[in-house]
């Protein structure tokens, strides 16, 4: 069932505010949410206020700036801070996003930062996602294939039949899209969401791939596919322009092509 | 006592630093989250227009149970609808009616597999919202025109 509020130990309360150290002419105001374990209190958004003159000009540079010099206590993950590792996906401004490749510049007044929607809190900016990953595991994200491959050779594929897997084979696994769906939110204990249905796609679609009926069979579910209503929350945030959305309704033309017309 | 099992319920309590069990906050959601994006903002207007007009079909009902009962109530019926109250109903039920329906054209067509690219996903939400206009005023238009 979905349930629009928060639990009464997720309520978000004030914080403390860091000031800009005194001289700073250009500054900005980030409000990061914070909890932590060992309190038990409730979750608090503490404010950060940055000297943007000594700053670089992604969230996650500040985001690392205030780590190292105002508060080594906030938590975040990070790793390749260009957009390809996935790690410091989190909600920017209202929006999922990846911290590496959101200008602060684009965000007007104070910075908001929440960790990714309707997901269990390990500490500050992350989320447990084991669940996810248990999904992602249950769609069997590898090459199945019954016929062995060519002696000392490669399976090929033609150039057409390796342009179907574009725009899916680019996904980083971050969740930005997952955790962006409204569906998602109420009915993630059993909707596989858009990340993993993109990556079943990903496999239903290469030409390699000789599990196509039995990934289908997996899929056609009232809850595991269908509780995809089409919201294109996915489509809208996904941070590496692709189209999850696209990807599923190819899904379901295939389910009702397989039914027969 | 809950009966309901969400699996997730297992990943909502974590470790402190000194091993003992803690109940874990969930992340904000609706709170934080910018519903206000074309595409969400529509959908969730698509559901509720839905259901609005599922209840609103209760005054046709009411109509034509009150023509099968008698004259002096469906007088009655006509008299609410004629009303100003009866008539601003009417015409929310007509756009609602309508809003429903131009946005069920377009999910048709994502079930047909087009419109799932961004800037087509913005035209055919703006279609919707320009058709739902138009063609409210243009069905009450002709209605006092031919029945007024």
């Amino acid at each position: 069932m979905a349930t629009f509020t928060l639990p009464k130990n997720s309520t978000v309360g004030q914080g403390k505010v860091f000031k800009a150290p005194a001289g700073a002419t250009n500054v900005k105001a980030f409000k990061i949410y914070r909890w932590d374990p060992d309190t038990g209190e409730n979750p608090r958004m503490d404010t950060y206020e940055v000297d943007m003159d000594k700053c670089g000009p992604m969230v996650l540079d500040a985001l690392i700036k205030i780590k190292n010099e105002i508060d080594s206590t906030l938590t975040f993950r990070r790793s390749c801070r260009e957009g390809i590792c996935g790690s410091c996906s989190m909600n920017i401004d209202g929006l999922n996003t990846l911290a590496c490749l959101k200008p602060i510049d684009e965000v007007k007044g104070e910075v908001r930062v929440n960790p990714l929607p309707h997901m269990p809190v390990v500490k500050d900016l992350v989320p447990d996602l084991s669940q996810v990953y248990a999904q992602y595991r249950s769609i069997e994200p590898w090459l199945k294939s019954e016929t062995p491959p060519p002696p000392d050779e490669e399976r090929r594929q033609s150039k057409d039949e390796r342009a179907k897997v574009d725009g899916m084979w680019e996904c980083i696994l971050c969740f930005c899209c997952s955790t962006a769906c409204p569906s998602y939110w109420w009915n993630g204990d059993r909707f596989l969401g858009p990340a993993v249905l993109l990556a079943a796609y990903r496999w239903i679609a290469d030409s390699r791939d000789e599990a196509t009926g039995q990934r289908l069979d997996n899929l056609e579910d009232p809850f595991r596919l269908y509780r995809c209503h089409t919201i294109m929350s996915c489509t809208r945030t996904c941070p590496k322009g692709l189209n999850p959305a696209a990807a599923i309704g190819k899904i379901k033309q295939l389910l009702v092509e397989r039914h027969g017309a | 006592m809950t009966t309901q099992h969400d699996a997730r319920e297992a990943l909502m309590t974590g470790r402190r630093s000194d091993g003992t069990p803690v109940r874990r906050p969930l992340s904000p959601h609706l709170q934080v989250y910018d519903m206000m994006q074309m595409n969400s903002a529509l959908s969730i207007t698509h559901r509720i227009t839905g259901a609005i007009w599922s209840a609103g079909t209760l005054l046709l009902v009411w109509w034509l149970v009150a023509a099968a009962t008698g004259e002096e109530s469906f007088a009655r019926v006509q008299w609410f609808l004629g009303s100003f109250l009866g008539l601003l109903v009417l015409f929310g039920l007509t756009a609602v009616t309508w809003y429903h329906t131009l946005a069920g054209l377009r999910h048709l067509l994502w079930d047909w597999g087009f419109g799932f690219e961004l800037p087509t996903m913005y035209a055919t939400g703006r279609a919707v919202l320009i058709g739902t206009a138009v063609l409210t005023v243009l069905t009450w238009i002709l209605a006092l025109i031919f029945w007024g």
